[in-house]
């Protein structure tokens, strides 16, 4: 094999990888000449949202790069704006609460900047082992984000479990690869379209490939991890786990069962049966929580297992109606995951503003009687949840029903039925989030509690609920993007 | 493509009345419930307006406004009135001042927030009337939840969070249920327009495998039956009207039942006739023993919105009975039962908060002799009591009758069952009306009670004026919904119902891959 020196195009294809990276390493650079906070957090959102932006530029040159260990299609885009855009807001979110933690900047903001390009890499990936460099540059930096707080007992708990089984799902995600390769004698997932799909080797490569991903975005049985991670980690962070990692691991997911067509016919009652263990996992789990941020954190289980149906959805689909109806679960994927991310961080934005000083705050009791303290957190923590809950005239509902679309339309009708009670499972205890805000009496601990909002905190909010409700009313937009467009440059 | 702005501008013209009450002066408490007694007045009477719309005799849909919202999957934004969803909408835009009358002093706390939950409330109903597309139809049958929970969660009374959370999941239920039979239905005719989906399945574009049909049929009927509430489902309703105020109440009671009612007759038969005309027998028997049941639960309630509650069982029993009759004189009977039970059961349940307003209970023990310092309370509460009893010249006399004149051609059995409940509703109504208002003054309290005041009178006058009106003009209403009976009612004989469906020509749509995969 002979050296090649990449095209200049190629590094266009990466604009946004290097644009985040570069803007962490230019964090770290200037952490020791200045404490200013506010710069900091001008630098960090700036990187965050001009990497999301370069995508556009990226957008420019479609097609695969580096060798096609990349591949720039409308997918990869729109997920890069997603996790850029939630990498911005999360750093809007972060600067007040790392003020009042008193945690320093630079480096927080340096990291969520790496696991963003990781996220970054691993959508756009289209060779199993830069997904894994993908992989990995988001999970260290996430280790590390989680464990942020590293005087609090719950903060380093969070990030040693984090560490320990997310470096154990890695390596089976890593040993997947070898059995894959070993199989086809390559890593390409474009190669790897005519490979014998009765291949046992093959099979078990693309299982332990699997294991990997389903731990990174919490299907059952691998979610066990979450909700302590969730809880112990700085509320921002969980902000960001609960969107950008998780988009970026399904992203993977979606291209390798949509690429690779030897995965697609076999897998079917897999993500069947992961979906129904996640989101009974999920739900189950939620309906005795009282803590709101793990409450949260088993509903973000509940919703990947929403996602799965539509993987199973896509995975059902015989060869001859694909196009027919693979395209529009590809989308619904797509379009779950915007709605899901614009929501989970602005829900957790407020989780971590009404948290207080060490968030102390965090229990349904602590909640009660917030529409009284603080219309404007409560209307907007009401909609979030009522997002989530996937109730009309937001972006839950829609992802929602794009899902249930999508699993209807290819048959899955006891699925659907199934997803359909889960969401009332869901209904329960998002309602109890609700009841509490507006129809119990605050306790006296928190009457008094300062609720401050300050305006980062607010532009986050703002932008997030806007999306939420706009979204919820022209979901044309996105989807069309989406639609017009190929999907995923390997799926013809 | 039909642009008529009328209706959409009727549907969201309380939310600009909520936009203007957030907006506007948030702690003046007089003028925030003038506000709201504005709004829901002039949205009153624009609905007025309707009315010469749909004339005796019109069919189809009048007012149609279709333009498309989303392009994939299509769904437009089809709104329409006729002679079915007309009456119903009128009796939301007249309940919701009545109500914002009835909440003049008895809502104290967070004020504001009342009224924009119950103009919202409004929205969400009056929208799910008149959609058309059976997305919109979902989306304001979901919307409407929320402003109806709050309203029973924030206001109600003791065990109000209880009843708010169980009326929400109860209804989600069957919604999310419903929502997989809309996709499902999609899926086969590539439309959500109810009209379009309706034309296809008539003409035989589609046609649906038996099992397919009553399974499609059960998703939507089950999440209209919650909503009804027919007996094994009705467990929600004592609950959420016990605890709710006096305005949830009458909107619960007054209105959103009949979204059950309504979309029984406006999906479930005209969609799937073959499977309603098969379920026909079991939902009969179970409005029959939901006649019964309510009217024995409330025989023996002790405590008087109960009571009022459980009646509302009974008489959706009827409505449901009238609708599965599939003859023009029962649907007829239930369309005019519908408005019928929303005024009585709406004026029951205004007297009944007016109580608790003075005495702060329901229990019936609490009271006895109350016609002797409140006359005239005493009068329009026997009033109600016997429009609901349905006394002849009353409205509840029409509908009933009605109901059962239809049953009675095609079953006399069911008839017979279900005038028990005739019967049955005298006793505890009548029985009711001694305890509280005949005899002696048992309780020292409510020796000095005071009468009906001004504002009492002039809502309560108003509800007496409709009973009277609709018992003894019931031909306006009939004429007019006369129509829409017989659409659906021809519909069904001309699916030849009864006989088992062809599998002719068309391709027969079976959607149960996954089942054998």
């Amino acid at each position: 094999m002979s050296f090649q020196t990449p095209a200049t195009e190629d590094f266009y294809r990466v604009l946004p990888e290097l644009i985040w990276c570069g803007f962490g390493v230019l964090l770290m650079l200037l952490q020791p000449f200045t404490k200013n906070r506010p710069f900091f957090t001008a630098v960090a959102f700036v990187g965050a949202s001009l990497g999301a932006l370069s995508a556009f530029e990226s957008a420019q040159h479609p097609g695969a790069g580096f060798f096609a260990l990349i591949q720039i299609d409308t997918f990869s885009i729109f997920l890069h704006l997603l996790v850029g855009g939630v990498a911005a807001l999360v750093v809007l979110a972060a600067g007040p609460y790392l003020k009042r933690e008193n945690l320093d900047p630079a480096e927080f903001f340096a990291l969520v900047l790496f696991a963003t390009a990781g996220m970054g890499v691993l959508s756009s990936a289209q060779e199993l082992l830069t997904a894994f460099i993908g992989l990995e540059m988001s999970s260290i930096a996430s280790y590390v984000l989680a464990g942020y707080r590293r005087d609090t007992l719950k903060s380093s708990e969070s990030a040693l479990k984090y560490f320990l089984l997310g470096s154990f799902a890695t390596a089976f995600f890593l040993y997947g690869i070898a059995l894959v390769y070993g199989a086809t004698g390559t890593t390409t997932l474009t190669l790897m379209q005519d490979a014998p799909a009765t291949s046992n080797l093959l099979r078990l490569g693309l299982a332990l490939i699997l294991i990997g991903l389903g731990f990174k975005v919490a299907a059952a049985p691998f979610q066990i991890w979450t909700p302590d991670v969730y809880e112990g980690a700085p509320t921002p962070v969980t902000a960001l786990f609960s969107a950008g990692p998780k988009a970026a691991a399904f992203a993977l997911l979606l291209r390798i069962f949509a690429t690779v067509p030897a995965a697609t016919q076999y897998w079917f009652w897999a993500f069947w049966i992961l979906a129904v263990l996640t989101m009974f996992a999920g739900n189950l789990g939620a309906l005795v929580q009282t803590n709101v941020k793990r409450l949260l954190a088993y509903s973000s289980i509940a919703h990947a297992g929403y996602i799965l149906v539509a993987f199973a959805a896509v995975t059902n689909m015989d060869a001859a109606d694909k196009n027919l109806g693979a395209v529009p679960a590809y989308t619904a994927v797509l379009f779950y995951l915007l709605s899901y991310a614009l929501v989970k961080v602005g829900a957790f934005t407020i989780v971590s503003q009404l948290g207080g000083k060490d968030e102390k705050y965090v229990t349904l009791d602590d909640y009660a009687g917030l529409s009284q303290r603080h219309p404007v957190a409560a209307a907007a923590l009401s909609l979030f949840l009522l997002s989530l809950l996937g109730l009309p005239v937001t972006a839950g509902f829609f992802g929602k029903f794009y899902v249930f679309k999508a699993a209807v339309n290819s048959g899955l009708i006891w699925l659907a039925v199934l997803m359909a009670l889960n969401s009332v499972i869901g209904a329960y205890y998002y309602l109890k989030v609700i009841v509490a805000m507006y129809m119990r009496e605050p306790h006296d601990a928190v009457k008094d509690a300062p609720v401050a909002f300050p305006a980062t905190v607010n532009i986050v909010l703002v932008l997030s609920a806007l999306g939420t409700v706009y979204f919820g009313l022209f979901p044309n937009q996105v989807l069309r993007l989406l639609l017009e467009k190929t999907l995923i440059g390997g799926l013809k | 493509m039909n642009v008529n702005l009328a209706l959409p501008m009727l549907t969201l013209f309380p939310a600009f009345g909520v936009i203007a009450l957030l907006v506007l002066r948030g702690d003046d408490h007089v003028f925030i419930r003038r506000m709201a007694l504005a709004v829901s007045a002039i949205e009153f009477a624009l609905s007025l307006f309707l009315l010469p719309q749909v004339p005796v005799g019109s069919t189809g849909y009048r007012l149609e406004i279709n333009v498309p919202w989303i392009t994939s999957p299509p769904i437009h934004l089809h709104m329409g009135v006729d002679g079915l969803s007309l009456f119903l909408v009128l009796l939301t835009t007249f309940l919701t001042p009545i109500s914002v009358l009835a909440s003049w002093n008895s809502i104290q706390h967070r004020v504001k927030d009342f009224f924009v939950a119950l103009l919202m409330l409004e929205v969400g109903v009056v929208g799910v009337f008149v959609s058309l597309d059976l997305f919109l139809f979902f989306l304001f049958w979901e919307i409407m939840l929320i402003p109806m929970a709050l309203l029973i969660g924030i206001w109600g009374h003791e065990r109000r969070i209880y009843a708010a959370v169980k009326f929400v999941l109860y209804t989600m239920a069957g919604s999310a249920l419903m929502l997989v039979g809309i996709l499902w239905l999609y899926n086969a005719t590539g439309s959500f327009d109810l009209v379009e989906i309706q034309r296809q399945l008539q003409a035989g574009i589609v046609e649906l495998s038996p099992r397919t049909e009553m399974l499609l049929f059960l998703a939507f009927f089950v999440a209209f039956a919650i909503k009804v509430p027919l007996f094994p489902l009705h467990t929600w309703l004592p609950d959420a009207h016990v605890e709710a105020p006096t305005a949830g109440s009458v909107i619960l009671a007054g209105v959103l039942l009949k979204m059950g009612t309504y979309g029984m007759m406006r999906f479930c038969l005209p969609l799937f006739p073959h499977a309603s005309y098969k379920a026909a027998p079991y939902v009969a028997t179970l409005a029959i023993i939901g006649i019964i049941y309510g009217a024995l639960v409330a025989l023996v309630q002790p405590n008087l919105k109960k009571l009022v509650a459980y009646s509302s069982v009974s008489h959706l029993g009827f409505v449901v009975l009238g609708i599965f009759s599939f003859t023009v004189v029962g649907m007829q009977g239930a369309i005019y039962q519908m408005i019928a039970h929303g005024i009585s059961t709406g004026a029951l349940f205004l007297l009944v908060g007016m109580l608790y307003d003075r005495r702060h209970t329901f229990e019936i023990s609490q009271y006895g002799g109350l016609a002797t310092p409140m006359p005239r309370l005493a009068a329009f509460f026997l009033f109600a009591a016997l429009s609901s009893l349905g006394l002849p010249m009353l409205n509840g006399f029409v509908g009933e009758y009605l109901v059962l004149l239809g049953t009675y051609i095609v079953h006399w059995q069911w008839a017979a069952w279900a005038a028990t409940g005739v019967i049955l509703s005298a006793c505890y109504l009548l029985w009711a009306y001694q305890r509280v208002f005949f005899g002696e003054v048992t309780v020292e309290k409510n020796k000095t009670l005071p009468d009906a005041s001004e504002r009492e009178r002039f809502i309560l006058a108003t509800m007496s004026i409709v009973i009277l009106w609709m018992g003894i003009g019931s031909s306006y209403i009939t004429h007019r919904t006369e129509k829409a009976a017989e659409a659906a009612h021809e519909h069904m004989q001309q699916w030849d119902v009864g006989a088992a469906p062809a599998p002719a020509n068309g391709n027969v749509v079976t959607l149960e891959r996954s089942s054998n995969r």
